[in-house]
This record gives structure tokens, C-alpha cells and sequence, in this order.
């Protein structure tokens, strides 16, 4: 299972880069959210897979999964939820100053 | 806290209240306050010369970081106080003559503020012991001599100058650093007391050569030695306060003490000796031949102080071949040369103080410096010609004034070398007394000038008709006291010997007994020696070469303009930043996709190529947990979703997509018993989709991508790399088992957190500074997004700007 999670970050990690790489404005904030998606995948399958029960103290009496990437991953969650949020206003703003949100045309509009 | 930590920290501490007490303070009142605490330094100074002339020495360290050796260690010896008392004496001259030299409408809190700071760093290099120390305080120097010779920073010249110094000096002081840096290594400590005891087993190690020269190039950038003096006349757009304490009787010398307290360490080597010997006399030379040609007096004066500096510099090479010989009754004659250059150090500061304040009120009361314009001024400004006259006669080495009595022990010294026969000075030493005597014949040509061109002849009409007339007595007394001692010293020459020079020379020859010859009695008058026939050659050919002047004059035009130093230093910098700009802007195109591929082809590079060469990669899979047949159902979709986000035409689509991947990643984390994930993946996926589409309302269709068939390939391929590279990494990591995991320890979460969901604890208790942190994050986008929405509104009405 380990090795196939593995493969599948791999193809994550590719789409979202190639997105990043792209011209829209929009295709790179995609870009963004993918790669923090495969990143999310990778630390909770860092931590192993199916190692024990689930980590409530309430359920069973172990052993347990590992914990501590599950509350890593939660802090990442909402963290990337925060960043695509603000990368999406300043998305808007810049097409609303610039009317356009390609890269390739916004470059250099600033005052160097 | 002791008194010599305190006598550097007080400036620091005055230039840091400067500010504060500005406002109360009536501004021609600021500098006689700042007069204060130099003038107080230099009393206590003196009370410490007869404790220093019994052979007394004065250490205290202050533990800073002994971890790594660096200690705020104060030493004071013969050297500091020469040094320290020429620092505080000149300081408080100079700012006596600032107080009537500058006008109230300068900015004047900034000029002795800055003042003070060089003042006080000054006085922290010549009172370190600890190498770091005084490379700090070195530098500090730098960046106040930059800010003073800047502080008419409206003017360009001012600022190229400002920077040209700080480019020399500072690339001269990180040479120094790394020569520090291999004393450092090889013999383990940073305290120069500590190294100049170990000599015998550092110097035979291969770094001592390179340590060597780069703690020279040090003292040569600084000290305005050939080829670094370019930057000194440059310098003299400072205010010529400035100028006179700086840039002739302070700073530049810090380089003669660097040389005169690292001779005990490298004294003994040939290099030492031909280096600061040779770029000495080059420079001796140089000086005195490029000052004749100037016609600002400033800019004679600032070639002048090159020239001096070179003759000291040059005493101090000379000097050293006593430490080579080793202390014995023939070699300590040799110890003159560094007797002597300790003291044209002071008379050098004594007449050139004073001339460069006489400068100063020549140009503050004709407003000229141009020699071509000015002449006989001798009956407007009297009291300046004296000081012109005085300055100028002990300069070209004439008595009754002290530059004589130093001028003849250079000769002598110069003479008394050819007699050795070691480093090979016999086939070539006797080009020493040769150049020395050529370079003092240009000295006598533009002290001549100086005295001449400016104060006889006759009165330029266009300046009588500005009505000048004499300075004000507060600008005379700076440069009357200096003169004062110019004439004393001429005549107590001994006084001065007895308590300021010998324990100076037992600091620079520590392992010399303090015997008589150590400290030469000086005579104005020894009998018919060399020495006195070549300051006789010097006046007679001075005279005929100034009288016919006109005729071999042309010799400078000779050289080619292209080629002079700064025309090269020039160049270098031009052509730096010239270069340095097409770089950057050839990467820093503003194109964000070119960035990113630096980022991703580095981290290609740098991680997969470690990876590869360390041959890290492992797979054991026969270690992995069992795949269930619905597992890889959502493994398909997952990388079918995120194919089909590359080829996306609408956004809608494009948006669906990254749904249906987050809700599959919602129901992966739940099949890996993560069920608070799996809530909050839910959620947060709801609402992120949710923005895109209201985002979408305002935002324009996605276009197709117009990049190229060629881009696209390559960024493909990058992505490809950077995916297999995290793949790759991510299999051979994952059963990396060289440590035990931690997570065991937040298991017992009910008893040490009170809390049955472990997941929960570790969020709310162990690590709840993250989390805390995390919602700072949140707060701090929040805010941002509702800064960015606030701002369209508010320039609704010039968005198009």
C-alpha cells in the first residue's frame, strides 16, 4: 500500500508542479492546492499505514496509528486553506488592477 | 566596568544621546558640548603616561563570548596610548575648530555623531587585544569615515568618494578578517598578547606566509599605501574638520598601528620586511610626486598624507629587521628606524593638523582652494600664513621644528641599512636612501608650493573685491596649539622620548630589553653626518627644481590618463556593475514560471543528485500493508482526476477536479484511521471550493495556455523529475527505521493531557504553541484578504492608475 500511496504522491506532485508552471493565474493556485494535497498524503504515509487502531483512547486499547503526523497534517490543512483563500483574493485583485491574469503579461507592471 | 572599557564606550554612549538632548539644545551649543568628552579623555588619558613610562600595562577582559574565544579585552601599552592620546588630542582640536568651521545651519547633530563614533571605535581598535574586537571596531572606522566624507551627501563627488573609501578600505578589512581567521588557526587563540608569545611555533606553519600579507593588505588599504591610496584624495570632499582628524592624523594611522603591533609577530620574516618597506618608499615616492602637480590645496595635502604615511610605513619596515637579528648590541640601531617612525608619527599629526585647518580657513574665508586663484594672501590672513609657514617648513623637514629632527633619523635610518647584508639588501638596498631622498626633494617642491602659490606673489583681483579678512580667533586656536607643539617638541624632543616613545618601542619589541639605545637620545645637531648633507641636497635641489618648475612640469603628462589608478579603479566598477546588472536581469526577468523552474531544477539537482551519488535508494515493499481492491479504485480515480486537471478547458471543470481529489483524500484518511482529518478535509474542501466558484464570478475564463509546444515539453519533463525525485525519496525513506518513533510518548495523552483523542491532545496541549501559531497564520490571511477587498474600494475611483 505504501509503495503504491508513494506513486500516487509522485503523480501529484508532477500534475501540481506542471500546474505552477503554467501562465494562468488560476491553473498556478490549482497548481498549489494539489501539491499540498500530495504533501498531506506523503506525512500521513510517512508515518506507515494501517499500524494500529485509530487514536482514540475510547475506542480501543491499542496499539494505535501513529498520531503525531495526523496532527501535523491537520495544522497543514487548514494552513493550506488559509493560503489558497488569500491567493485567490489576490488572484481577483490583480485581475481587477491589471485586467488580465496571465503571468506572462502582468510581468514587469510593477515600479522596479 | 574599568576605566578603559569606559573611555570607549563613552563616546558610543554620547553619539547615542546626541539625538535625545538635540531638540532642548541650542544648536551652537551642541558642539561645545560633544568638546566635553574628548577633552575628558584625553586628561585621563595623561594621567596614565608616567604609570605607562615605568613599564606599567593595563589589562582587562570582559567575558563576551569565551565560547568561541572572542573577549572584550582592553590592553593598554606604550602603543594604544601614543595612539589614544593622538585620537583624543586631535578629536578635541578638530571639534574646537568645527564648532566655528561649520555653520549652524549644517546638520550638526548628525556630523558629531558621527564624530563620536569613529572616535570611539578608533579607540576600541587601538585598546583590543581580542583580533574579533578589533576587526569590529576596523570596520566601524569604515563605515564612520564613509558617513563623515558623505556628509555633504548632496554633493556627487562626495558620495563617490564616501564610496570609494568604504570599497578599499572595507575589501582590505575582510582581508585582514581572514588573515586573523588563519592566526586564529594556528595558534588557537584570538588575543595578540597570546600570539605574539607564541611566535616560535607559529611561525612555521604554512599558513603564517598568507596570514601575513592579508593582514597587511589590511593595513595598507587602510593607511593609503600604493596601490590603495587612490581613495584618500578622493576622501578629502569631507568637511575639512574631517579631513584633518581622519584622513591625516587618525584613521589612516591605524593601519602604521596595525603594522607596529603584528612586528613582534611577523617582524622576523623577509616578506614583511620588503613589503612594508617597498610599498613604504613606493608610496613615500608616489605621494610626494603626484602632490606637486595638484592644484587644490586640499588635494596636496591629501597627496602629502599619502606620502607621510608611506615614510612611517616604510620607518616600520626597516624597523622589523631588528626582530629578525634578535636583540644584540649591533642590531639594536636597527630598533631607530621604528623609534623614529613613532615619532614623525606624532609630529606628522602635529603639522599636518595644522595645515589642514589652515586650508580649512583659507577656503572658509576666499572660498577657494584653487592655487591658481589665490596668492598673496600673506597680508589679508597674517595668522594663517604663519601656520602655513610653520606647518609647511617642519613638513619639508627644515628646523627649528619637529619634522626635522624625524626627517634626519629617516635618512639616518636609510643610510644605516645599506650596511646590512641579510634579505639580499645588499644588491638593492641601496636604492633605499636613493628613493628616500628623491621622494623628500618633491616633499620640499609642494611645501614650497603650498607657502608660495597661496600667501605670496600677488592678491588676485577677484578676491579683493569679496573683502576677505582674517578668521575668527576660534578657528586659530586648533591650529596654533598644533603649531605650539611643532615648535616644543623641536626643542624637548627628549621629554616626549623618555615618556611616550620608549614604552611604545617595548610594546613593538617586547622581547628587547629596554636598554639605552632603545630609546636614542635626539639631537638637532649631530655633527657632520649623511644624513644632514642630504637634507642640505634636499633645500639646494628643491629650490633649483621649484625656481625651474616650468620646464619639467611636462613630465606628468607623460603618463597616460587611461591608465592612471583611478581611471582602473574606475573602470573595475563600471564594468562590475555593469556586468552584475546584465545578470540579474537576465534571471530576474519578472517571469514567474522561470522562477519557479530555478526553484524546481535546483531542488532536482541538489536532492536527487545526493541521492543518486550516495546511492541511498532502498525499496523493501515486501514491508507494506495490504492493498484492498476499493483502496485501488481511489488510487485510479485520484491520479485520473489530477490528469485530467492538466488538459481542463473550463475552470468549473478544473475546479470539480480538485474536489473530487480532496474528497478522495477525505476518504483516505479515513481508511488510514484518521477520522479528524477526514472531518476536516471535508470541510475545509467544501469551502475551498465554495471560494473558487465565488472567485470565479469576478474572474475571467480560462484561457488555453499560449505557451509554446517547446515550454510546455520542458516544463513537463521538470515536472515529471520532480515528481519521481519526491517518489523515489518518499520509497526509500518510508521503513527508515534507525530510531524509535516519539509518538509512543503521547499515548498516555489521558493522564498527561486529560484527553481520550491523542490527535486532539497533541493539537490542544503538547503542541499547542503550533496551533497557536496556526491561527496566528489564519488571522494574519484573514486580514490580508480583508485588505485586499477594503483597498479595491477605496480606489474604486484611480484603480486604473
Amino acid at each position: 500500500m505504501e509503495s503504491l500511496m508513494m506513486i500516487l504522491i509522485g503523480v501529484l506532485v508532477t500534475v501540481g508542479t506542471y500546474l505552477v508552471l503554467s501562465r494562468n493565474l488560476i491553473r498556478v493556485i490549482l497548481g498549489t492546492a494539489v501539491l499540498s494535497h500530495a504533501v498531506h498524503l506523503l506525512i500521513l504515509t510517512m508515518g506507515g499505514l494501517k499500524k494500529g487502531a485509530v487514536p482514540l483512547l475510547s475506542q480501543s486499547e491499542g496499539p494505535f496509528t501513529d498520531a503525531l503526523p495526523q496532527a501535523l497534517i491537520l495544522t497543514a490543512i487548514v494552513i493550506s486553506f488559509a493560503t489558497t483563500a488569500f491567493l485567490l483574493v489576490l488572484a481577483y485583485r490583480t485581475y481587477k488592477t491589471n485586467g488580465s491574469d496571465d503571468l506572462q503579461e502582468l510581468r514587469g507592471m510593477s515600479d522596479e | 566596568m574599568t576605566i578603559e572599557i569606559a573611555i570607549i564606550l563613552i563616546p558610543f554612549i554620547m553619539a547615542a544621546l546626541i539625538p535625545l538632548f538635540n531638540r532642548r539644545l541650542q544648536k551652537s551649543f551642541i558642539g561645545w558640548v560633544v568638546l566635553v568628552i574628548p577633552v575628558s579623555l584625553f586628561l585621563i588619558l595623561t594621567t596614565y603616561i608616567p604609570r605607562i613610562a615605568k613599564g606599567e600595562t593595563f589589562s582587562h577582559t570582559y567575558w563576551w563570548i569565551p565560547s568561541f574565544n572572542i573577549n572584550f579585552t582592553t590592553y593598554l601599552d606604550g602603543l594604544s596610548l601614543i595612539f589614544s592620546l593622538l585620537i583624543t588630542g586631535v578629536g578635541s582640536l578638530v571639534i574646537l575648530y568645527s564648532i566655528f568651521y561649520l555653520s549652524i545651519k549644517e546638520s550638526l547633530h548628525h556630523f558629531y555623531c558621527y564624530l563620536l563614533l569613529f572616535m570611539g571605535a578608533m579607540l576600541g581598535v587601538v585598546f583590543s587585544d581580542n583580533l574579533m574586537v578589533l576587526y569590529a571596531f576596523w570596520e566601524l572606522t569604515s563605515v564612520s569615515s564613509f558617513l563623515l566624507i558623505a556628509f555633504w551627501h548632496h554633493r556627487k563627488a562626495s558620495r563617490a568618494g564616501a564610496r570609494k573609501s568604504m570599497t578599499i578600505t572595507v575589501s582590505g578589512g575582510v582581508a585582514m578578517l581572514v588573515g586573523f581567521l588563519m592566526l586564529y588557526a594556528m595558534s588557537g587563540t584570538l588575543s595578540i598578547r597570546e600570539i605574539i608569545g607564541n611566535v616560535d611555533e607559529i611561525s612555521e606553519q604554512t599558513l603564517f606566509i598568507p596570514a601575513l600579507v592579508l593582514v597587511l593588505l589590511g593595513a595598507f588599504t587602510k593607511s593609503a599605501q600604493f596601490p590603495f591610496h587612490i581613495w584618500l584624495p578622493d576622501a578629502m570632499e569631507a568637511p575639512t574638520p574631517v579631513s584633518a582628524y581622519l584622513h591625516s592624523a587618525t584613521m589612516v594611522k591605524a593601519g602604521i598601528y596595525l603594522v607596529a603591533r603584528f612586528t613582534p609577530v611577523f617582524g622576523g620574516e623577509v616578506v614583511w620586511f620588503w613589503a612594508v618597506t617597498g610599498v613604504g618608499l613606493l608610496t613615500l615616492f608616489w605621494g610626494a610626486f603626484n602632490a606637486v602637480r595638484q592644484s587644490d590645496l586640499k588635494a596636496i595635502l591629501a597627496f602629502s598624507t599619502v606620502s607621510q604615511l608611506g615614510l612611517i610605513m616604510s620607518l616600520l619596515g626597516l624597523g622589523s629587521v631588528a626582530v629578525h637579528l634578535g636583540y644584540s648590541t649591533s642590531s639594536v640601531i636597527y630598533t631607530q628606524a621604528t623609534f623614529a617612525a613613532l615619532f614623525h608619527l606624532i609630529n606628522h599629526s602635529t603639522f599636518k593638523g595644522a595645515l589642514f585647518m589652515m586650508v580649512g580657513i583659507v577656503d572658509h574665508e576666499i572660498g577657494t582652494r584653487d592655487i591658481r586663484r589665490l596668492g598673496g594672501l600673506m597680508s589679508i590672513l597674517p595668522f594663517t600664513f604663519t601656520i602655513a609657514l610653520i606647518g609647511c617648513f617642519s613638513m619639508a623637514g627644515l628646523p627649528p621644528f619637529n619634522g626635522f629632527l624625524s626627517k634626519e633619523m629617516f635618512f639616518a635610518a636609510t643610510v644605516s641599512i645599506t650596511n646590512l647584508d641579510i634579505f639580499s639588501i645588499a644588491s638593492i638596498g641601496i636604492l633605499v636612501p636613493v628613493i628616500a631622498w628623491i621622494a623628500s626633494v618633491f616633499t620640499f617642491i609642494y611645501c614650497a608650493i603650498i607657502v608660495s602659490k597661496t600667501f605670496l606673489g600677488k592678491i588676485k583681483p577677484d578676491i579683493l573685491e569679496k573683502n576677505p579678512h582674517e578668521a575668527p580667533v576660534g578657528m586659530l586656536i586648533s591650529p596654533f596649539i598644533l603649531i605650539g607643539l611643532v615648535i616644543a617638541i623641536f626643542f624637548f624632543p627628549n621629554t616626549l622620548g623618555a615618556y611616550i616613545l620608549k614604552p611604545a618601542m617595548s610594546s613593538v619589541y617586547p622581547t628587547f630589553p629596554a636598554t639605552a639605545e632603545m630609546t636614542p637620545h635626539i639631537y638637532a645637531w649631530h655633527g657632520f653626518k649623511p644624513e644632514l648633507f642630504m637634507t642640505i641636497g634636499v633645500i639646494l635641489v628643491g629650490l633649483l627644481l621649484y625656481r625651474y618648475m616650468k620646464h619639467w612640469i611636462k613630465i606628468y603628462r607623460l603618463f597616460p590618463q587611461k591608465w592612471t589608478l583611478n581611471a582602473i579603479y574606475e573602470r573595475v566598477i563600471t564594468s562590475s556593475e555593469n556586468i552584475s546588472e546584465s545578470i540579474t536581469n537576465r534571471y530576474m526577468n519578472g517571469n514567474l514560471m522561470h522562477y519557479f523552474i530555478y526553484i524546481y531544477v535546483s531542488f532536482v539537482v541538489i536532492v536527487a543528485g545526493t541521492f543518486l551519488t550516495l546511492e541511498a535508494f532502498s525499496w523493501t515493499p515486501s514491508l507494506d500493508a495490504p492493498v484492498e481492491n476499493y483502496e485501488l479504485l481511489l488510487v485510479f480515480i485520484m491520479i485520473f482526476a489530477s490528469c485530467a486537471l492538466i488538459f481542463a478547458k473550463s475552470r468549473i471543470t478544473a475546479v470539480l477536479l480538485n474536489g473530487v481529489l480532496g474528497y478522495a483524500i477525505a476518504f483516505f484518511f479515513v481508511i488510514f484511521r484518521a477520522p479528524d482529518l477526514a472531518l476536516t478535509q471535508l470541510v475545509v474542501e467544501s469551502v475551498t471550493t465554495a471560494l473558487y466558484l465565488i472567485c470565479f464570478k469576478y474572474l475571467a475564463e480560462l484561457k488555453p495556455e499560449k505557451t509554446s509546444k517547446r515550454v510546455k515539453l520542458s516544463n513537463g519533463i521538470i515536472s515529471i523529475l520532480v515528481g519521481s525525485t519526491v517518489t523515489l525519496i518518499g520509497l526509500a525513506v518510508i521503513n527508515y527505521e534507525k530510531f524509535e518513533s516519539i509518538s509512543v510518548y503521547f499515548e498516555d495523552s489521558y493522564k498527561l493531557a486529560g484527553g481520550k483523542n491523542i490527535v486532539n491532545t497533541i493539537l490542544g496541549d503538547f503542541r499547542a504553541f503550533d496551533t497557536m501559531l496556526e491561527v496566528v497564520v489564519l488571522l494574519i490571511a484573514g486580514l490580508g484578504i480583508y485588505t485586499l477587498i477594503k483597498l479595491k474600494a477605496a480606489k474604486k475611483g484611480d484603480a486604473d492608475t
